[in-house]
């Protein structure tokens, strides 16, 4: 019994530490994104001008930053070996790909297109 | 590897076989539950066919009334339904459940009860899907139910109903058994059988698994749109309301080209077995064809928008599709040349499955070509909707898919029942597979370019369509005929009980290493691999030739439980959709929420019941 | 043999179910990514109001979005009790991830409800569609996620969850943390993107 116990404890060290400051972190972002948002949305406060043409980025950036630290601490993706981290990298990669696409197909197609299209009708006629 | 066999030879107490049918209904064996899939599959094959034959009948002369408009939409739709995802996918199940495991040297999947609930989900779909012509309500908008005609509005039956949710419970299944196999490929190889080492059908079934886990959420989540469309009134596909009928052609074609591959990459794996073995040569470029195996299935994901160049979705758009398109004849062309390279210079063997496979060859070469044609988008403008396009695609699926699947089946049936088909029957099906296959759908070619439309019931007289229609009606009763001689073969097999040795072929895989047909807990010890073909390997080191195993008694071997829950939780599954159909009733709350209990008592008696005794 | 019967060694070292856990995290990404896009194609295309602008309530999804945040922490505080056979740790951090789903789906509940009073509904328009469908099927996985954990922790009440079965509770919790993670997407695209 007491053998196995410490092999457990050896196995899965304490790293309760770690996760408490990390989830520190993440309440933090989230400060951050919400407090972007307030920003970007009250004319005349500091740095408004900024967020409000910034908020996107900044909200991916931060967002992304929240997600890679859930995946690699909580999720203990660190600590695996290459194939876990392949699935699932893998598939957030094709699931990106598929919103960028759809959202480029459905937004941006037509703008590019109709620019074209008329580049081509000054040429032509 | 298999000297342990032979250590059991003569032994006595064998372990006995349970049969029955509850014994069948409980199966958690991979090899029953192989079998239940392929036979399934095969029932549903013959009912897609039969659709197909009507259809043919229906075109054989112009202006012809053998059906109406409104059934012959039905038969299309429900011929492409099925033959997809009740024949073609399942008949590649079957393949999968009774031989990945018995290739790669294990004793079962990773999870045998998931494996059963997929089976029994996989049927139930299928049932649901049939009975809707019970209710006179067979799918009628096409295979993939183009918004907004499977809409409320202009689909007002249960018609589309029946199909958006038969394939939301074929999805179930199809998920269930991909998380089962990539786990079971990863996680149960016997000791030596490295990833590059394994098998090219396992490394081609391993890269389907991955298709069906990413494309098909794509489509379940397009389904459900659809059904709260149809069901709860929403606008996702109604223009009315301001929905866009393009999004549902992205998500389904994102699904749709991913599950194109779905269906012939394990075509590719049982071609990639059968040649070297008739060859007597290991397979050419091993390492070439699982790279491009894997490159095929990581570009599939992105060509997806070739299926709607005629919807006016831009320049740039098109431009982009069509080179990616293009790409995929780089690794499919290696594939070629690698098949082609196996059997150059080998000591051939002309035996029924080599008949199949070399047919394969040529006839998916030929669907290739007309699929590069489809690529450029202009060409592609001309060629939609006609019959060019249903002339290339039953050149790639069946020339391709189920020549390959037909030929695996000649291949592993004597170790899988354990009788050999006969020869000559064998080679008379071939031949009729061949000349009718090619008389049914190569004038298509033809009256596709000169501009017959798809889908419609029927054409009128003078447009030079007839004397080709005819042709292609005569050619797909032959190919409807070649089937039944496969039936008679199968039956008088049966009845000669002249019992099939282990290794028939001499095989290169570990199959052939056990007896036919193969113990419950197929390896009296798992066999440890020593490289590539490793049977033959094994062979070659004990001097060319291994006495036959024994049957042994197996005991002191733990197998998974028998169960009735996954049963149980496919069924709930399926009274789940079918309460869902019917929320609107009076009783409709009810029936869902008894739906969800039977659900979640089965799938928590599944949980707590202990899987191995 | 008989000592790894928990833990059948497998070809990659890593558990069966964990493995198969994985797998089907990776393919829910795509399924979510579904969703999303819908979303996102739809956003702005909408014939009439309400529009995301004029209905969401930040203050009360942000506080619904640290819940779910801080109950991804506190399961895994909860699975290194487990793992380290501290009952007390384990089970009492696990009642704690499990209020915190418990309040997300309340919050949930009360937010649907109201935007149902202002007029918002899956037939009203685009956004009330893909909104509702989006964020519905997130609930959804949450209130199976705390279905599972509530289960787990019954049967760690009745001990039947020693540290040598944590990969039951560590499978459970990782289908937790995607859940979480999903959301940290979902939070800043759907709500604080929203002019």
């Amino acid at each position: 019994m007491d053998s196995s116990a410490q092999a457990h404890e050896h196995n899965f060290p304490e790293r309760a530490g770690e996760y408490v400051r990390i989830g520190l972190i993440l309440f933090v972002l989230t400060a951050l994104e919400v407090g972007s948002y307030e920003i970007a949305h009250r004319p005349g406060v500091p740095l408004h001008d900024f967020m409000h043409t910034g908020l996107i980025p900044v909200l991916i950036v931060l967002s992304a930053i929240k997600f890679a630290l859930v995946a690699l601490f909580y999720m203990h993706l660190k600590w695996d070996g290459p194939l876990l981290k392949g699935i699932f990298s893998f598939s957030l990669f094709l699931a990106t790909f598929v919103i960028v696409a759809l959202l480029a197909l459905f937004i941006y197609e037509g703008k590019f297109s109709a620019m074209i299209g008329s580049l081509m009708g000054a040429t032509g006629t | 590897m298999a000297t342990s066999v032979l250590d059991h030879a003569g032994a006595a107490g064998i372990h006995p076989e349970k049969t029955g049918l509850w014994a069948w209904i409980t199966t958690v064996d991979h090899k029953k539950i192989g079998i239940l899939y392929g036979a399934s599959a095969f029932i549903f094959f013959l009912i897609g066919g039969l659709e197909a034959l009507v259809i043919r009948l229906q075109l054989m002369k112009p202006d012809n009334n053998l059906v109406s408009p409104e059934f012959y939409n039905q038969l299309f739709t429900m011929h492409g339904t099925t033959m997809i995802f009740l024949a073609v996918m399942p008949l590649s199940a079957m393949f999968f459940n009774f031989f990945i495991p018995l290739l790669i040297g294990a004793r079962d999947v990773a999870f045998p009860r998931l494996n059963a609930f997929s089976y029994w989900v996989f049927l139930f779909g299928g049932l649901f899907l049939n009975a809707s012509f019970l209710f006179n309500a067979a799918p009628n908008g096409g295979w993939f139910g183009y918004a907004n005609l499977s809409s409320k509005q202009f689909s007002p039956g249960l018609n589309m109903d029946f199909w958006a949710i038969g394939l939301q419970i074929l999805g179930i299944a199809s998920l269930a058994a991909g998380v089962n196999f990539f786990v079971t490929v990863l996680n149960m190889r016997a000791p030596g059988m490295k990833l590059i080492r394994m098998p090219m059908f396992v490394w081609m079934s391993f890269i389907t698994q991955l298709l069906v886990l990413l494309s098909f959420p794509v489509i379940t989540v397009a389904l459900i749109l659809l059904m709260f469309d149809r069901l709860f009134g929403t606008h996702f596909f109604v223009p009315l309301g301001g929905g866009d009928t393009m999004l549902w052609q992205h998500l389904f074609w994102v699904f749709g080209h991913p599950e194109v591959y779905i269906l012939i990459l394990p075509a590719f794996g049982i071609i990639s077995e059968i040649l070297p073995v008739f060859s007597r040569k290991p397979l050419f470029g091993y390492t070439a064809m699982v790279f491009s195996g894997c490159f095929i299935a990581f570009l599939g994901f992105g060509v997806w928008s070739h299926h709607m160049f005629s919807t006016g979705m831009g320049p740039i758009a098109d431009s982009v599709f069509s080179l990616a398109t293009m790409l995929i004849a780089i690794p499919t062309g290696v594939k070629i040349f690698n098949w082609l390279g196996t059997t150059w210079g080998g000591s051939i063997q002309m035996k029924t499955p080599m008949y199949f496979a070399l047919g394969f060859i040529a006839m998916f070469i030929m669907g290739g070509l007309s699929g590069v044609m489809h690529s450029t988008a202009p060409a592609d403008l001309q060629q939609t909707d006609t019959y060019f396009v249903v002339a290339h695609f039953h050149y790639v699926l069946f020339g391709g898919s189920i020549f390959s699947l037909t030929g695996g089946a000649y291949y592993w049936w004597p170790k899988m029942f354990g009788h050999m088909l006969d020869e000559g029957l064998g080679k008379l099906h071939f031949w009729l597979m061949l000349i009718g296959f090619n008389l049914t759908f190569f004038p298509m070619h033809i009256v596709g370019l000169e501009g017959m439309p798809r889908r419609v019931y029927t054409y009128p007289a003078g447009l030079g369509f007839e004397s080709l229609n005819r042709i292609e009606t005569y050619g797909a009763l032959i190919l409807g005929f070649s089937f039944l001689v496969f039936i008679f073969n199968v039956i008088k097999s049966t009845r000669s009980k002249v019992h099939a040795p282990a290794d028939p072929w001499n095989g290169a895989t570990l199959e052939w290493s056990i007896p036919s047909p193969p113990q419950e807990f197929n390896f009296p010890s798992i066999p440890t691999v020593h490289g590539r073909d490793a049977f033959w390997e094994e062979k070659r080191a004990h001097g060319g030739k291994l006495p036959e195993p024994a049957r042994v008694s197996g005991a002191g071997i733990h197998l998974p439980n028998p169960s009735y829950w996954p049963f149980l939780a496919a069924l709930g599954v399926l009274l789940l959709f079918i309460a869902l159909m019917n929320h609107a009733s009076k009783l409709g709350p009810v029936y869902i929420f008894a739906a969800v209990s039977v659900l979640f008592f089965s799938i928590f008696n599944w949980v707590f019941e202990p899987a191995e005794g | 043999m008989d000592a790894h019967a928990l833990h059948p060694a497998t070809s990659t070292g890593i558990p069966n179910r964990k493995l198969a856990i994985w797998t089907f995290i990776g393919s829910e990404c795509l399924f979510f990514a579904s969703l999303i896009s819908v979303y996102l194609v739809y956003k702005g295309k909408s014939l009439v109001g309400p529009y995301p602008s004029e209905i969401f309530e930040i203050p009360l999804v942000t506080v619904g979005t640290a819940l779910l945040l801080f109950s991804s922490l506190f399961v895994v505080l909860a699975l290194n009790g487990c793992e380290q056979g501290n009952r007390k740790k384990f089970l009492g951090w696990l009642a704690m991830t499990i209020l915190c789903g418990l309040f997300f789906i309340g919050m949930q509940v009360y937010e649907f409800t109201h935007f149902f009073h202002e007029g918002l509904t899956m037939q009203k328009n685009l956004f009330g569609a893909s909104f509702f469908t989006l964020t519905g099927f997130h609930g959804t996985h949450v209130t199976i996620g705390v279905i599972w954990l509530l289960s787990i922790f019954i049967e760690g009440v009745r001990g039947h969850v020693p540290p040598a079965k944590a990969l039951n509770f560590e499978i459970a919790a990782l289908y937790w943390h995607f859940v979480d993670v999903v959301w940290i997407v979902i939070f800043p695209v759907v709500y604080l993107m929203n002019s």
